[in-house]
């Protein structure tokens, strides 16, 4: 497929000692939604940090429309784990947001009316145009996750990646961020998530990707979400709750 | 008393110390948001051996060269702190730790040894330890200033990339923004914001300078931009208040001075601190009790007929 959005081959990567991934290849198709999936610990997070270039990898190869990322990293959006920063730093939450407009407003040059014009857009658009001068340690877990992703909106990019945008936030933000992202997806955006949900998954994605180290399966969510691939996928902790497609991930302590 | 300001060396001295405030107010407040306050302390103390080392080999004081000296030093201190992280299983702490005492005792045995040769006893390397910001002369006072400028510059002009870079480190990275280049960035304005401070204020107070006017600011205010403003603000009144009253006395060292003044300037910033000071917190609690008591009564006036 030579017109894929995303092209892995072969990526291992490790950190120390252990590797995390080995031998992962995919290629996801512009405008897909897909939701990573697998066990704490699987690699889904070193994926995309590999992907990114955040974390070197060992083997293989990455590219975006047949480009490396070097030469494409503007057109690609990134939503990190809300943790991954430091909330207590001072800024609020519109300027978090222009920060998404840094690479388009150029090195040393100041941010324009146009620019904070358009961040206060993104912003309205996840329904946080009230907080945009809020201080961002004072916004709630949910808040900060839709400053992030407004953010990533106002990169206007052609492929994103978030890592797990809907841990820990509730149900109204949750919806929030779904619409978003199934309004990017329309727009011929090419998404991948890291997802935890297992319910969810055959609701909010098109696509899913089952990773433990390597890939286990990947493809169109009505033919691969099965329950074989879960078990492979979890080791056979997964139990069935009730007839049809619910699924839930028992905790072996 | 006056006098002295108006010798035209310790106006000069001032308006060195000034400046050098500012700088280290600036790189501070980038250190502080880079978690490595202590990492100012630790290389401080590791320019110690370059300053003694510069001038046992060059055998005249010329501070360009002993600067040159402290930076290549502190740098190896550096290098040696990255290194031991990334190859042993000691923690960043505990290596920043053995760097600041061992570069420290290396250079307190050099100094040892070069106060014994002829000329290295009245050089005034001591005052390099405490500061003594009245010994520089011209030529000293014009390299401070050309240095601490361009390390203000720097820091102004790229304004925008610090917040990116001091924020969120892996989107900056994404947004084109490279890591590498603001990690050699910032090593560079700390490691020479260090090495101008370290014959006025000596290098083990000029951490001190780096970390104290940082905090103070942060409890004034909720914007980077402010912060970089007062913490700028604080360092260049502790450099010139705390030269001054050391200029009073003959042979006082100027780096404590600097330090208990930047240490009243934190003082005053954490009770009175406009976002986080004690007092203000204290009012707001106490302001909102009382707005919650009289609610509650107006919504159950029983309560209030009720002994």
């Amino acid at each position: 497929m030579k017109d894929a959005a995303i092209h892995v081959e072969n990526v291992s990567a490790s950190y120390r000692k252990n590797t995390v991934l080995e031998g992962v290849t995919f290629q996801v198709q512009p405008g897909s939604l897909t939701g990573i999936v697998g066990p704490n610990g699987a690699g889904k997070s070193t994926l995309l940090k590999t992907m990114l270039c955040l974390h070197p990898a060992l083997t293989g190869s990455v590219t975006f429309f047949n480009q490396p990322f070097k030469k494409i990293k503007k057109r690609i959006g990134y939503v990190p784990q809300r943790g991954s920063v430091d909330w207590d730093f001072p800024t609020n939450a519109l300027d978090v947001v222009t920060m998404g407009l840094y690479g388009q407003i150029g090195w040393l040059k100041r941010p324009s009316k146009e620019h904070k014009q358009r961040a206060w857009e993104a912003l309205k658009k996840m329904g946080m145009e009230e907080f945009a001068n809020r201080q961002i340690s004072q916004l709630s877990g949910g808040q900060q996750q839709r400053v992030f992703l407004a953010r990533a909106l106002v990169q206007d990019a052609d492929i994103y990646f978030m890592d797990e945008p809907l841990a820990g936030v509730d149900a109204a933000t949750e919806q929030a961020i779904m619409t978003i992202l199934k309004e990017l997806k329309m727009k011929g955006k090419t998404v991948m998530v890291v997802h935890h949900d297992l319910q969810t998954v055959t609701d909010y994605f098109d696509h899913v990707l089952f990773l433990n180290g390597k890939v286990i399966a990947h493809g169109n969510t009505n033919h691969v979400f099965t329950k074989e691939n879960l078990a492979k996928t979890y080791g056979g902790s997964i139990q069935w709750v009730k007839e049809g497609s619910q699924h839930v991930v028992h905790s072996i302590e | 008393m006056w006098s002295i300001l108006l010798s035209s060396n310790t106006q000069w001295v001032l308006a060195s110390t000034i400046i050098l405030g500012i700088a280290a107010g600036l790189v501070g407040s980038i250190a502080y948001w880079k978690k490595q306050s202590l990492m100012s302390d630790a290389l401080a103390h590791a320019s110690l051996p370059g300053v003694v080392i510069s001038f046992l080999l060059i055998g005249e004081k010329n501070l360009l060269i002993l600067i040159l000296g402290a930076a290549g030093s502190a740098l190896a201190g550096s290098l040696f702190i990255q290194w031991v992280q990334s190859s042993t299983r000691i923690t960043e702490d505990t290596a920043m730790g053995m760097v600041l005492s061992i570069f420290y005792g290396l250079g307190i045995m050099l100094l040892t040894i070069a106060n014994r040769t002829a000329g290295g006893n009245q050089s005034g390397l001591d005052s390099f330890i405490f500061g003594q910001a009245a010994s520089m002369v011209r030529f000293d006072v014009f390299t401070m200033l050309g240095l601490a400028c361009l390390v203000i510059l720097v820091v102004c002009l790229g304004f925008k990339e610090w917040k990116l870079y001091l924020f969120d480190a892996s989107f900056a990275k994404g947004t084109g923004l490279s890591l590498t280049f603001m990690n050699i960035l910032y090593t560079a304005v700390l490691v020479t914001t260090i090495v101008i401070g370290i014959q006025a204020v000596g290098v083990i107070l000029i951490a001190a300078l780096l970390i104290i006017p940082a905090v103070s600011a942060r409890y004034w205010t909720h914007s980077f931009r402010w912060m970089l403003v007062l913490a700028a603000v604080f360092g260049g009144a502790s450099g010139g208040i705390g030269t001054f009253i050391s200029a009073l006395g003959s042979g006082w060292p100027t780096g404590p001075f600097i330090v208990v003044t930047a240490a009243s300037f934190f003082t005053i910033s954490l009770i009175f601190g406009k976002e986080r000071g004690i007092l203000v917190r204290y009012i707001q609690y106490k302001l909102h009790q009382k707005e919650v008591h009289v609610r509650k009564v107006n919504t159950h006036p029983e309560a209030k007929g009720a002994k």
